[in-house]
């Protein structure tokens, strides 16, 4: 039994580390980025996941015509300011925000319905560090009420 | 040997810590810019957004939230009827997993229909509804007494009615990802969908489907048929690679929908952002075409009757 005392002990450490991760990644998406959608009603949809520099995410949601949307886009404090694009389905680019001064948020409305990807991307830290930096990024969607 | 030994625990080790930060919806993805000419004239259907899909990234699939499915229906022109909601006795019925995550997601749709049309009374009793199966499903703090006090207080302030469903739905989603059950989530927000789907086509009753704005409404929900289609896929295994089982049943249970969906055309063209507009939100130009026939659209209605139906008994 003790031969196995230090992997049962590095297990527990692993789930513990993973939960208190998963809970300040939750907590980080209800208290702080929820707040980038003021003046707009948060759909109640969660997507947040624990990222590391370097590492890309995508999201697919269809968009409505007739709604009025607002996209947030967070990463915890550390992480760089996160790089998001949104594409259509032929591959337009439709908003960077590296082209808005990294803006967390984007708001825009459709003419006509349509599936749209969004594309974040954690870049890479201009300050060196021995281990890349990980961290929650989250994405929200809003919209308002007519 | 010893450094053998060594070397063998520390891949362990390693692939451990991988599978414990897989710990979310997300799957992966890859990208891909060929940066040719497309104008609004060109169509693609509702599957090819996912072509270049790269399984090395994380990948989220979004669905209208029962807030949002709610809102749908009513921009479309619908108007509120109480008999279309699933009927709060039923509640007591749902003693499976499976049942009770669809109808959490059934009851939040309804709650927020309730909601937008200013029902308070309605909607407090629906809010009660999902509370109790929230808390059935071990979601103890989605909705609590300060909650329900909360609601109370403002039953008669729409915005303030539509950020406590939201934050509570916020709460649920957050609370079973979290926990290793996407799969559940997953069909929580299947459930609210269909009883969008279900409340839309109602609606409609034996009005022309032509120029009928609720009817194209319904029949865009082709494009979010393709996402549901994927995160149930995406779910359907676990990270151990065991099949779970209601998820599999979900899918077939959703077959007639997908059949009566492939008889409706839906398709998009390319998206140009409306350069001259100064103003700080930006619009987006671009046209769908949808073809869709009395015969298509009945035969929508009849299948998302029938499985709204099932889910509700």
């Amino acid at each position: 039994m003790k031969k196995y005392l230090p992997y049962i002990v590095t297990l527990a450490a692993l789930i513990a580390f993973n939960q208190s991760v998963s809970a300040q990644c939750k907590g980080f998406a209800k208290k702080l980025c929820k707040l980038e959608l003021t003046g707009y009603i948060h759909d109640g949809n969660y997507h947040a996941a624990i990222l590391t520099e370097g590492e890309e995410a995508e999201l697919y949601k269809t968009f409505y015509s007739g709604q009025n949307y607002r996209l947030a886009v967070c990463g915890s404090e550390t992480l760089p300011p996160i790089e998001f694009q949104v594409v259509d389905a032929y591959k337009n680019v439709l908003y960077d925000n590296n082209q808005h001064n990294d803006s967390g948020t984007w708001d825009f409305k459709l003419e006509s319905s349509q599936q749209l990807k969004i594309v974040v991307k954690v870049p890479v830290s201009a300050q060196k560090t021995e281990f890349p930096n990980s961290g929650c990024v989250a994405i929200m969607f809003g919209f308002q009420d007519k | 040997m010893r450094h053998h030994y060594f070397n063998l625990r520390l891949v362990s080790l390693i692939a451990l810590f991988g599978l414990f930060m897989l710990n979310d919806s997300c799957r992966s993805g890859k990208k891909g810019q060929d940066g040719k000419e497309v104008g609004l004239e060109d169509f693609l259907s509702e599957e090819d957004i996912f072509d270049d899909i790269d399984k090395a990234k994380k990948i989220f699939y979004s669905l209208p939230s029962p807030l949002e499915t709610a809102m749908l229906i009513k921009s479309a022109g619908a108007t509120y009827n109480e008999t279309v909601l699933n009927d709060l006795a039923n509640v007591e019925k749902y003693s499976t997993n499976k049942s009770k995550a669809l109808n959490l997601g059934i009851y939040t749709t309804d709650l927020s229909f309730a909601c937008l049309f200013d029902q308070a009374q309605t909607s407090l009793k629906y809010m009660d509804a999902t509370r109790r199966l929230a808390t059935e499903m071990g979601i103890n703090d989605a909705i609590d007494e300060e909650t329900m006090k909360r609601l109370e207080q403002n039953l008669n302030k729409r915005e303030i009615v539509m950020d406590i469903i939201s934050e509570t739905f916020l709460n649920s989603s957050s609370y079973l990802k979290e926990n290793d059950q996407q799969e559940v989530a997953a069909i929580v927000l299947v459930g609210g969908w269909i009883e969008g789907l279900y409340i839309g086509s109602q609606m409609v009753g034996p009005n022309p489907v032509q120029g009928n704005k609720l009817v194209d409404r319904i029949a865009e929900q082709k494009l979010s048929f393709s996402i549901v289609e994927r995160m149930l896929q995406d779910n359907k295994q676990n990270q151990l690679g065991e099949e779970n089982r209601d998820i599999v049943e979900l899918i077939n249970e959703l077959h007639s929908v997908k059949t009566a969906f492939e008889k409706i055309e839906v398709q998009t063209s390319a998206v140009k952002v409306d350069a001259s507009d100064t103003s700080a939100v930006t619009v987006l130009k671009s046209q769908t075409k949808i073809t869709v026939t009395p015969e298509a659209f009945a035969e929508l209605q009849a299948a998302v009757k029938s499985l709204r139906n099932n889910f509700v008994q």
